[in-house]
């Protein structure tokens, strides 16, 4: 294996070793809201994409419906639309090896492709990345969801007090601008000024909108062809 | 229900994902769409922030939460891992219950 792929294979595994951290976290926090082992160790193989499966239990363990979770998880995901189109000039499009890669298209296999010159070391960065990644957030999210089981009372460890420590750690690498600070005070405010008179988990779809609102209409015109970037979720 | 909406949030996610990969490039590439859904996840995490510490049910409330969140930022400021940061805060509130 050249110097160059053995870097990418570091980095990967430290990014994969991180993420198995944070996985633990989630596997802990989500059996901790009253979701099973298997339905936790589910969201992590099935939807894989951290602050969507964040939102989900955390919007379930607070008490709201499943289905408004289920929607904040989504809009949550959307950003990874944005990460695929970035990505659809690197990897290859035809094929079944597109609706796998699909499933990895996420924050951390972005920033990694993307980083890379050569189009065989992006494709490279990606997969591996992916397959590092994927390994050790399961293998954390059924550690942390098996270790909170035994417990009989996650209250106890102060659990429940945690996801919007987890929502924390997830909003702050995205505040480096001004306007995002201002964007999530805001959202702050509005979500608790609606949440007396509406359904739980309804605060969130009511932001959801009225960001998107904002986006769509206030945004000044652009100067020149300035993309989204992927975040970082913990790394 | 909590299976049905948790494979249909999933099946969104898998698809959103396939989306980018798969629409033809220009409709993800408009202006308005690249500068929104970025934003996106700072409004729903900081509201997320916000509703999951200051209320309980529909009653806006302060409690061991607040000192776990003020906990979480210092954490955060400080750069702390993202396992750190959680468990500084759920730390803080088993040990403020035990006062």
């Amino acid at each position: 294996m050249s110097q160059a792929r053995r870097a990418i294979v570091r980095d990967a595994l430290g990014i994969g070793i991180a993420s198995g951290a944070y996985a633990v976290s989630f596997g802990a926090i989500s059996t901790a809201a009253g979701l099973s082992v298997l339905q936790t160790s589910a969201l992590s193989v099935l939807m894989f994409t951290g602050a969507s499966q964040f939102a989900l239990v955390g919007v379930v363990g607070a008490g709201g419906s499943v289905w408004a979770g289920a929607a904040t998880a989504a809009l949550l995901g959307s950003r990874n639309a944005l990460y695929g189109v970035r990505l659809s000039s690197i990897l290859d499009r035809s094929g079944l090896k597109r609706f796998l890669a699909a499933h990895f298209v996420i924050d951390e296999t972005t920033a990694m492709a993307i980083a890379r010159e050569a189009p065989d070391s992006s494709r490279f960065a990606f997969w591996v990345t992916g397959a590092a990644l994927f390994t050790l957030w399961n293998l954390g999210t059924l550690v942390g969801a098996i270790a909170t089981h035994l417990v009989p009372d996650p209250k106890v460890l102060g659990l429940d007090a945690a996801p919007p420590a987890a929502f924390l750690a997830l909003l702050a690498p995205r505040l480096r601008a001004r306007e995002s600070m201002a964007i999530a005070l805001a959202a702050g405010v509005v979500a608790l000024a609606c949440l007396p008179f509406v359904p739980a988990g309804i605060p969130l779809l009511i932001v959801a909108i009225l960001v998107g609102l904002y986006g769509v209409f206030r945004l000044p015109a652009p100067r020149g062809g300035r993309r989204a970037a992927p975040g970082g979720e913990s790394h | 229900m909590l299976w049905a909406g948790l494979l249909t949030a999933s099946a969104a996610c898998y698809l959103l994902k396939l989306a980018g990969l798969s629409l033809p490039a220009r409709l993800l590439q408009d202006v308005r769409v690249q500068r929104t859904v970025p934003l996106v996840p700072v409004a729903l995490l900081a509201a997320l922030v916000a509703t999951q510490t200051f209320s309980t049910g529909h009653h806006l409330v302060l409690d061991v939460r607040a000192a776990s969140l003020g906990v979480a930022a210092i954490a955060v400021v400080l750069r702390a891992p993202f396992l750190v940061v959680v468990a500084s805060a759920a730390a803080t509130a088993a040990l403020l219950r035990l006062l």
